[in-house]
């Protein structure tokens, strides 16, 4: 650690990018900020290739009959599956933006265990590089939700290698949440009271309790997955004295909870958008803060939802769909409040702002027809079907992208120094906005219609709607390459930014140059407002 | 391709209900949208900024108001929780009358149907208007779904045990099945069509495929050539416990339970007889099962104890 302490005579040009060059200084750094460049540049490239598996697969849908076969179909749907899900949703937001940001926006020099931060880059890492290597080997056909007894008796695939990848990604999960936890409780600033928390650290509080609680429940399920593929022990398998319908309930117990730790921070992300874009604090805050946390505690309560056509006790299945209804009512909290704080605001439309906008506006269809699935008469008919697929999309995508590329945006030039150009950026976000819908929107009706997911070759009269939903993907798709073209460009040639370029409220903007040095602020920060003091009122503020 | 609609085809008592429901939440769900575009959108345009100076005064929230977005909406949830929760009860409790029960075995990548009079088809399921029909689902290796959009309707297979429901067909025609559970390399090849009849069809099309056996005349073939004959002598407790008007009774075990023996019961005590040994008779006689019968005769033995008795379906559920 010495050694990475800056001079005593602080150069205010000296930042957290410029404090070391070489590899070294990069791959052995301990620097928050560095870690989570590490992370974005891992993330980005997992993204890329789960996209890449994803345009296969639309192009396998253009016709009825398939292109690439059903084997390879298979695979590439499970491998979009296991890509996005554990190797781009779960780290996104949390190790990049939150990494990058919660120290600075607590007050802190860095998070409370700066190599366990690392270390937990390097895990993920060695489970991203095992995913792959099963990838390159021939794949996986298991689906991403490995159900036995097809994943630990019948596929021929590399089940195991791939399950092992997500097994060790999810320590590095776990590190994360755990490391998060403390720093907030630990090492907050003078005056950075709970109440003052922006809402950005309230979300991935609550989305580190979800890893670090949730995560081993998984490890464990896929453990005793490999534990009978490999030694034919009887847990799963009917044919060796198991029970399938177990696999269901202990991998749900973590998936479901796990959904929230890829929604949350977006959550997380929006509330810092809409109060910066319209100069407003957020409109009851402590709901916001506290919709967060109830998310949190319900998600664990909700798992047998999957399970209403499984076989499951139909009481069990009747208190699973009640607290799935409850759990919809922190989410809409917080859609309100979002809507309320722009209420006699100061609304601008800058990028950040338009992805906040298309933020609200899917996270509600992706919410309104969770409700849908959660209401069970209507679950027996559309689960298992392309309404899921969308379900799942737009509260994924359309929520939890969104939110990232609107995170990403805002904090650009914190993270460079430089401005990206607006232009470019005000159409991408339209592009993908249309792209995106024009995807996704035909498979609530293809669901209703009785498509069931993961078919290699389907139904004629399932034609047109595919063939849509494979325009949409490659409009969509081609609206994600374009915000890695001009932020490429921007982060070498961009105009210099300023300190403040939002006229934003919060320690990382206010108080830390921009960017940031290695230890984020050149003075001790100290707080004396509540958080989005945009009026500048000068008095405490009650909650609520 | 015809005309475009949102709804399948609705083929069974049950797929109007399920509409229905879809319907109003449907409504909601776009009134629910429609408002919160439009206060996005409004308050995006009334309020946009006007200079670099504005400096909105802050609200910092409306007790009232949460308490208003928090009860309104989940006031309605609650229609959603109980009209949906009803209709599932309905759905998968069978009816208490005579159900024509037919038995469907899943198997990597085909449907196996079985009907009482001993016909089979593969990838085919026939079935007449106007009764309700009960299916008994087992899977020979992985999970699968028997799921027929026309009638709203799925449910899983799950090898190791039975799972079973049931619908009551309304409209002559041909529909969809699909496999629902992904199952491996053909999972989108294990379709196959239901065909629903007139009952006066129906019965002109059993007969035409009638081999002369019925499922439990098979039945009492397995009886016989896995020996159970010998122990479950009929008519007479022995060693073992008579199998006649066993099925659809209660059953006293020994350890002070008593339970119903129905399909899933008959299924366990012939696979694991000493899961639930019955009160009296000794553990450790019957040699144990798993592994050693196919689901197929395995289903075929079942309808051959269920002929032995005469209670019916309703009898269950009226105890």
């Amino acid at each position: 650690m010495s050694t990475t302490l800056p001079h005593p005579d602080l150069d205010v040009q000296t930042n957290y990018l410029n404090a070391g060059y070489g590899w070294k200084s990069w791959l052995f750094t301990t620097d928050h900020k560095r870690i989570a460049l590490l992370y974005l540049f891992s993330i980005t490239a997992f993204f890329f290739v789960g996209g890449a598996f994803a345009v296969a697969m639309r192009i396998n849908l253009l016709s009825p009959t398939g292109v690439f076969g059903h084997d390879t179909y298979n695979k590439l749907f499970t491998m979009h599956g296991v890509i996005m899900v554990f190797f781009f949703l779960v780290p996104s937001i949390p190790a990049t933006l939150g990494n990058f940001l919660i120290p600075p926006m607590i007050g802190a020099r860095d998070l409370a265990f700066p190599r366990i931060n690392l270390l937990s880059w390097y895990i993920y890492i060695v489970g991203g590089v095992m995913a792959l290597t099963a990838i390159v080997r021939g794949g996986v056909d298991t689906g991403w939700t490995f159900y036995a007894p097809f994943s630990s008796t019948y596929s021929n695939t590399h089940v195991i290698l791939a399950a092992m990848g997500v097994f060790v990604a999810g320590f590095s999960s776990i590190l994360t949440g755990l490391n998060f936890i403390i720093t907030i409780h630990t090492m907050r600033a003078p005056g950075m009271y709970w109440s003052r928390l922006p809402l950005f650290v309230w979300g991935h509080y609550a989305t580190a309790l979800i890893q670090v609680l949730a995560t081993p429940v998984l490890a464990i399920t896929l453990f005793l997955l490999c534990l009978e593929r490999l030694l034919s022990a009887g847990i799963f398998d009917p044919g060796l004295g198991g029970d399938p319908v177990l696999f269901q309930h202990l991998f749900w117990f973590y998936s479901h909870p796990a959904v929230y730790i890829m929604i949350l921070p977006g959550m997380a992300v929006i509330s810092e958008l809409v109060a910066c874009f319209s100069r407003k604090a957020v409109f009851g805050y402590g709901f916001v803060a506290f919709s967060s946390v109830a998310i949190a505690v319900l998600s664990f309560l909700v798992w047998g939802h999957h399970l209403f056509v499984a076989g499951q006790s139909m009481y069990a299945s009747m208190v699973f769909s009640f607290i799935s209804f409850l759990v919809a009512v922190p989410s809409a909290i917080k859609v309100f409040n979002w809507t309320a704080t722009m209420y006699q605001g100061s609304v601008s439309y800058d990028t950040p702002m338009l992805y906040a906008f298309g933020f609200i506006g899917l996270f509600t269809i992706g919410g309104l027809t969770g409700l849908f699935l959660a209401t069970m008469a209507i679950d027996v008919h559309v689960t298992d079907t392309y309404f899921v697929i969308a379900h799942f999309h737009y509260v994924m995508v359309g929520g939890m992208v969104m939110a990232y590329l609107g995170g990403i945006h805002f904090w650009f030039p914190k993270i460079t120094g430089r401005l990206y150009p607006e232009g470019w950026a005000k159409f991408a976000a339209l592009v993908i906005f249309v792209g995106f819908n024009l995807t996704f929107f035909p498979q609530f009706i293809l669901g209703y219609l009785g498509m069931p997911r993961r078919y290699a070759t389907y139904a004629d009269e399932f034609h047109t709607l595919n063939v849509m939903s494979t325009a949409g993907a490659s409009i969509l798709g081609i609206g994600y390459l374009i915000p890695m073209i001009y932020l490429a460009w921007a982060w070498r040639y961009g105009p210099k930014s300023p300190q403040n370029p939002w006229g934003a409220k919060g320690l990382e903007w206010e108080q830390s140059p921009t960017p940031p040095p290695t230890f984020n602020f050149v003075t001790p920060p100290v707080v004396t407002e509540p958080a989005y003091n945009y009026s500048g009122e000068k008095e405490e503020v009650e909650l609520g | 391709m015809g005309s475009f609609s949102i709804f399948p085809p609705r083929a069974s008592t049950t797929a109007g209900e399920v509409d229905a429901l879809y319907g109003f939440l449907l409504l909601v769900g776009i009134a629910m949208t429609v408002l919160i575009f439009f206060f996005v959108f409004f308050f995006a345009i009334r309020y946009r900024r006007r200079g670099p100076e504005d400096r909105p005064k802050a609200i910092h929230g409306s007790i009232p108001l949460e308490i208003a977005w928090s009860v309104i909406p989940f006031l309605i949830m609650l229609v959603m929780f109980g009209w949906g929760t009803k209709l599932y009860f309905e759905n998968y409790t069978p009816p208490p009358r005579d159900t024509l029960d037919i038995y469907v075995i899943g198997k990597q990548w085909m449907w196996k149907v079985q009907y009482p009079g001993g016909q089979r088809e593969i990838n085919e399921l026939h079935v007449p208007t106007g009764r309700a029909v009960k299916l008994t689902l087992a899977s020979e290796d992985v999970i699968h779904s028997f799921y027929i959009p026309a009638f709203r309707l799925k449910h899983d297979v799950v090898p190791g045990s039975y799972q079973t429901y049931w619908f009551e067909p309304t409209k002559p025609g041909r529909y969809h099945i699909f496999c629902a559970e992904y199952c491996g390399t053909n999972h989108s090849r294990m379709i196959g069509w239901v065909t629903v009849m007139e009952p006066a069809h129906y019965q002109e099309w059993l007969s035409g495929g009638s081999t002369g056996e019925t499922m439990a005349a098979q039945g009492e073939k397995v009886f016989e050539q896995y020996g159970c004959v010998t122990c479950h002598v009929l008519d007479q407790d022995g060693r073992s416990p008579s199998l006649r008007n066993v099925f659809g009774k209660p059953v006293q075990l020994d350890d002070g339970r008593t339970v119903v023996a129905d399909e899933a019961y008959l299924r366990e005590s012939v696979l694991n007889p000493n899961a639930k040994t019955v009160k009296g008779y000794h553990r450790d006689i019957m040699p144990v099962f798993q592994g050693q019968i196919g689901e197929q005769s395995l289903m075929q033995l079942i309808v051959y104890l269920k002929s032995l008795s005469d209670a019916k379906p309703g009898d269950e559920a009226s105890k």
